[in-house]
């Protein structure tokens, strides 16, 4: 009888491994590297029978990281469906929140995960290469680190009643107000955490200051950018317009409102990730792929909106001829910026008097049998998008999360660094870090819900042209 | 005699003729979980976990519908009812769907609640994961069965206290359900008046306020007690 081999790979969990496939050709160079997400989670399919009010209790459990992200979309897509507009009191507090949980989660993506690569070097004791070792060199610097990410868990807490996983914003505002004590103890705040933003920028612009290969190598590559900003072109993360720019800056997509981004974007599959690979649809795939997240935000903004941000924005731009910046190392410089834009934002709103005394939550039925809601996630924008039934019943839901939009230029980022480490079938030292680095520009979800102390655990595969594993390289 | 003396967990205790062991417990101080049971409505004795060991009787009795006794020595807390209890509410937890994070009740529930009382770290027994369906056909309440734990204390509100008997159970052992009658959906059964006592009276998240999201709902049933305290004083009675 003849045999039958069935092949299951990737493996479903891969013990938190990011998996990457490298291909080579006859002389042993680089042809195609690949990065694998292999997770799957069926919340797209559980949630269908639910009701959409419902929905932010559950898909904020998606992330222990950015919970609030799919909060506010998740409300967001309830407003749609009840068909209303929140009033603004409820928008301003949905703004602040997510301002703070952007600068929350981009100050453990900067200081945390990423900063010990570059105070401590690619190349340094990888035992020593993390949050602790920062702490022993630059004491400071990583204390206020930590504490700036302390601000925007604070800030959620005293908004939603918790850190982690706040079921406070609703479809039809939010559940309750700021109290008034807390803004005093906010303000009191702002300064130390604006200066330290402002260290974070300075060290990070002498470091590419003295490091351009890295800035280089490190994802530098033409794709389109997508993301929110407001119809004057100005930033905003949370209920802007979509607009998209191609890599010389040109507007391809303006003005459209986020809740017809079906009209505009597609999602392919493909048979080495879980992962959907969202691509845009007047460019087909994958000659549409897009990246989301800090880069593109800025990419896209013409302004910040606020003054310091504002300032920081034109250095940004000044990297790059067309004022479109390529490299996705600049992802770290961008994610500085929209922190300093969101504690701007925060003390801008606490001083609203309308935040205090507004309305906050409007009521209201099931008026619409579709409803999408999008807000900018810290990894990029993110889209929840629900069919119900006239009782509000879940028939369908589709979610479109950062870490997928980034994929194809994850991969891409991947590949060119394969490119630049393995000549000839040798694979240079510090392939793996680099690799590693590259990843975490993008700060892809993985990389925090595996380990964030130490490194990241990864597996590669070597693979020659008659398609043999010619070398596995596993660090846990 | 309209006093009666019994022994709860080496406690001496008095009470009246037509007491429960429950009710003579409660006054003691000594706890006892319950779920079905809620005063001011009928005890029907459908949870048991109020189950007590009551000396010379060969079976468990439950609390809430036992009267007392003269004499009676009653133990409420034996590893025997211990492990009993800890084992029903598992199996209420692998019976239904209850995803406590994301639950309306989550916080204020008392299925929740007796977890914690009978020292539920984990279940035991394998979810059953069924397939339940949720009514938001209502314009003010929604019902969701995944939630149910069949203690039909809406059942009997709307029948006792409302007059209304909107609700009642159908169907026999793991597929019975909590419906209205002819399983309309509850947005258009007739009889049901609005008043939302069912919602107030549902120990778990099964019954809800239509607009509640997760955590947001905590149930008001100071209503019953007025109920109970007008009846007392026949403030209805002309
Ligand atoms: S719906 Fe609530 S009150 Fe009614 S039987 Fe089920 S759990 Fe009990
Ligand atoms: S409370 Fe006595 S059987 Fe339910």
């Amino acid at each position: 009888m003849a045999q039958k081999r069935i092949v299951l790979d990737p493996v479903t969990r891969i013990e938190g491994h990011a998996k990457i496939s490298i291909y080579l050709d006859e002389n042993g160079n680089v042809e195609e590297a690949q990065f694998h997400v292999t997770e799957v989670r069926g919340f797209e399919k559980f949630c269908e029978g639910r009701l959409y009010t419902e929905m932010p209790g559950i898909t904020q459990r998606i992330c222990g990281i950015c919970p609030v992200s799919h909060l506010l979309a998740s409300a967001r897509a309830g407003d749609d469906i009840m068909g209303i507009t929140i009033p603004e009191a409820a928008r301003l507090l949905r703004y602040m929140m997510n301002s703070a949980q952007i600068v929350q989660s981009h100050a453990l993506s900067f200081f945390h995960l990423s900063s010990p690569d570059f105070l401590l070097g690619f190349d340094s004791d990888p035992a020593k290469r993390n949050i602790f070792g920062v702490i022993e060199k630059f004491p400071d610097l990583a204390r206020r680190g930590i504490r700036l990410r302390k601000f925007g868990q604070e800030v959620i807490e005293m908004l939603g009643g918790r850190k982690i996983h706040p079921a406070w914003a609703v479809p039809g505002g939010v559940r309750e107000p700021l109290s008034e004590d807390k803004k005093q103890i906010i303000l009191d705040w702002i300064p130390e955490v604006k200066e330290t933003t402002k260290m974070g920028i300075e060290f990070f612009k002498s470091y590419i200051d003295k490091n351009k290969d890295v800035v280089e190598n490190f994802g530098n590559f033409p794709s389109y950018f997508l993301g929110l900003v407001n119809e004057d072109g100005s930033y905003n993360h949370h209920d802007g317009f979509i607009r998209v720019i191609d890599s010389n800056g040109n507007i391809v997509l303006d003005k459209v409102d986020p809740r017809k981004y079906y009209e505009y974007i597609g999602e392919s599959t493909s048979d080495h990730s879980y992962l959907k690979f969202p691509y845009l649809k007047s460019f087909g795939y994958p000659g549409g792929m897009y990246r989301v997240g800090p880069l593109a935000r800025l990419n896209i903004a013409k302004s910040m909106g606020t003054p310091l941000a504002d300032k920081e924005l034109k250095e940004f731009k000044s990297f790059s001829p067309n004022g479109v910046v390529l490299s996705s190392f600049m992802y770290h410089y961008a994610r500085l910026i929209e922190i300093l834009h969101c504690i701007e934002k925060i003390e801008e709103i606490v001083q609203n008097p309308i935040i205090y005394k507004g309305k906050y939550r409007v009521y209201g039925g099931v008026n619409k049998e579709m409803g999408v809601g999008v807000s900018e996630a810290p990894r990029g924008t993110l889209f929840h998008h629900y069919w119900v039934d006239e009782n509000g019943i879940l028939t369908k839901v589709n979610l479109i999360i950062a870490t997928g939009q980034n994929n194809l230029g994850m991969n891409k980022t991947v590949d060119q660094i394969a490119k630049a480490y393995i000549k000839n079938g040798d694979i240079k030292e510090g392939m793996l870090n680099r690799i590693e680095a590259g990843i975490r520009c993008y700060d892809p979800c993985l990389s925090c819900s595996t380990h964030a102390i130490g490194q990241m655990p990864i597996k590669v595969e070597i693979i020659d042209k008659s398609g043999n594993i010619v070398k596995t390289i596993v660090r846990d | 005699m309209s006093v009666v003396t019994l022994k709860i967990d080496d406690i001496e205790c008095t009470g009246k003729v037509g007491q429960t062991i429950l009710e003579v417990a409660k006054e003691n101080n000594v706890q006892i979980p319950v779920l079905c049971d809620l005063k001011g409505l009928t005890p029907v004795a459908a949870c048991r976990l109020c189950l007590v060991e009551v000396e010379g009787l060969p079976k468990l009795v439950p609390a809430c519908a036992t009267k007392i006794q003269e004499g009676m020595v009653v133990k409420t807390n034996t590893e025997k009812l211990k492990n009993y209890k800890r084992m029903i509410v598992e199996l209420l937890f692998s019976e239904g769907n209850h995803i406590c994070a994301s639950c309306v009740v989550n916080g204020h529930c008392e299925l929740q609640d007796l977890g914690y009382m009978v020292g539920m770290d984990h279940v035991r027994f394998d979810y059953l994961w069924q397939s339940f369906k949720i009514d938001s056909s209502h314009p003010k309440f929604v019902m969701d069965q995944s939630k149910c734990v069949k203690c039909t204390r809406c059942i009997r509100v709307c029948d006792e206290v409302e007059g209304a008997h909107v609700w009642d159970l159908r169907g026999r052992g793991i597929n019975v359900r909590v419906s209205t009658g002819f399983d309309e959906p509850w947005g258009q059964n007739k009889d049901c008046t609005q008043c939302g006592k069912c919602v107030q009276v549902c120990p778990v998240g099964a019954l809800f306020d239509k607009n509640a999201t997760s955590s947001e709902m905590i149930k008001d049933r100071s209503f019953l007690q007025r109920i109970l305290e007008g009846r007392e004083a026949k403030i209805w009675v002309r």
